[in-house]
């Protein structure tokens, strides 16, 4: 399910990111898939200095982390409706992953 | 993954639009005689088929040495204990103990749990340490705790059986007697081993009377008030991730040891809740012997351990009669026995 508010507020994000040269793309946690603009996605292509803000759509919490060697993070568990964010500063292919839904996978090239 | 196809969403759609028929004919639905809603009947029957690999597709003859092979003691190194020694079907493909006994009478750290509906599970093991069942099914035998079948030893006396060896070429034609043979052909049987309708399955389909009243209102309170969906989602009633649920186990890091996640500290995998009537003693150490206790515990909210508790556990406040109703519920998970016929093994 798509939330009006995520793709304005992903739009309105995204204006002011471009003017700044950087991007924030809004990655949700929606039925334990990781969705933009309301598709499954399983790859998501980048660029160096971008974020991708994840947001969790589901009513149970998430807990997005990376142990990749480009970018290692632990976001912790939240609940729906809270998002985090993650700059990925340098080129390279990070595996991201929800720790208590193993099925949730997300393979992030940043360029 | 290649899924089968699911003939059953036809009659879904059928069975929703009757009893969608049926509210609007009878107008508000009293208490007591509680149906199933059509997002009920989209999110819990149970489909047609079960996901299988591409390269270990099911065929009779891969299904049959598979049976074979699970219930041969020769897979361990005694010669003693076979698959069916933990996972035995007469007892919900567990084994009643609160933790497995393993090679030489060892008493293990987990509870064995069944292998009912692992055809549908993404990570297998209460840990979640191995990706597919061909995997999993070769870990006990080598376990050196479990089964402590040195894989080397155990071919040449596999090899050494003619009717083995026949089986394995009807099986994997031109592939001999392997180690991946082994493990695809067990695999092959456990995916056989699916849930059959139970009382809650023939409710959905419209037989009124196949649950009772208070396990009526026992799904409700699963689906509402206790929010066991959280974890136990969907027909086979897990989510297939981890969740550290308050269990006071300081020797067991579950989950961690295979992701370092914080959260996964003492986090296990959703246990399938299809039969669970019939596998007791309950949770990954097998601490509480009934499912009130069960019950009981998720009503607390959990008990304290080192992990990090799921923020998912918290406290129900449920009446005594809503824990019943609860129980209830699980109760109706049950099947009708599985018709399987034993496979005479051979002598030598």
């Amino acid at each position: 399910m798509l939330n009006t508010k995520t793709v304005v507020a992903g739009l309105v994000v995204a204006m002011f990111s471009v003017a700044a040269g950087a991007a924030e793309v809004v990655v949700a946690q929606n039925s334990k898939s990781f969705k933009k603009d309301g598709a499954k996605i399983e790859k998501l292509s980048i660029k160096a200095g971008d974020s991708i803000s994840f947001k969790n759509e589901d009513p149970f919490f998430h807990n997005i982390f990376s142990l990749s060697d480009l970018k290692t993070f632990d976001l912790g568990s939240y609940p729906a409706g809270e998002s985090k964010s993650v700059k990925f500063d340098k080129p390279g292919v990070a595996e991201i992953e929800c720790a208590i839904h193993p099925d949730m996978l997300l393979e992030v090239t940043v360029k | 993954m290649k899924m089968g196809p699911f003939a059953v969403k036809k009659l879904t759609t059928q069975i929703a639009v009757a009893v969608m028929g049926a509210s609007m004919a009878f107008g508000v639905i009293a208490a007591g005689t509680l149906k199933p809603s059509e997002e009920d009947i989209t999110k819990y029957l149970r489909p047609a088929a079960v996901p299988q690999p591409a390269d270990n597709m099911m065929t009779p003859e891969r299904i049959e040495l598979g049976k074979f092979l699970f219930f041969d003691p020769r897979l361990s190194g005694s010669n003693f204990i076979s698959c069916a020694t933990c996972h035995n079907p007469s007892m919900g493909w567990s084994d009643g103990q609160p933790t497995a006994i393993g090679h030489g009478m060892g008493q293990l750290a987990r509870s064995s749990p069944t292998i009912l509906n692992t055809a549908y599970q993404s990570l297998m093991m209460w840990d979640g340490r191995f990706r597919s069942l061909e995997e999993q099914a070769l870990g006990p035998i080598e376990d050196g705790g479990e089964m402590a079948q040195p894989m080397h030893e155990l071919i040449p006396e596999i090899k050494a059986i003619p009717k083995y060896v026949q089986m394995f070429e009807a099986a994997y034609p031109g592939e001999g007697v392997s180690k991946e043979g082994i493990g695809k052909a067990i695999a092959s049987f456990e995916r056989s081993i699916v849930a059959t309708d139970s009382g809650f399955d023939r409710w959905l389909k419209g037989v009124d009377t196949a649950m009772s009243d208070p396990a009526k209102r026992g799904f409700e309170i699963f689906k509402g008030k206790a929010n066991c969906v959280a974890c136990h989602s969907g027909f086979n009633f897990s989510d297939n991730g981890f969740h550290n649920i308050g269990l006071p186990d300081s020797k067991d890091d579950g989950r961690y040891r295979v992701k370092k996640v914080a959260v996964l500290k003492g986090a296990f995998k959703t246990p399938t809740l299809r039969d669970v009537a019939l596998t007791a003693p309950y949770m990954h150490n097998g601490q509480y012997s009934t499912l009130a206790d069960v019950v009981a515990h998720y009503n607390r909210g959990g008990d304290k351990n080192p992990g990090h508790l799921s923020p998912n556990m918290k406290p129900l406040n449920l009446s005594k009669a809503e824990q019943q109703d609860l129980v209830e519920f699980l109760k109706a998970l049950t099947g009708d026995p599985l018709a399987l016929t034993f496979p005479q093994l051979p002598v030598n």
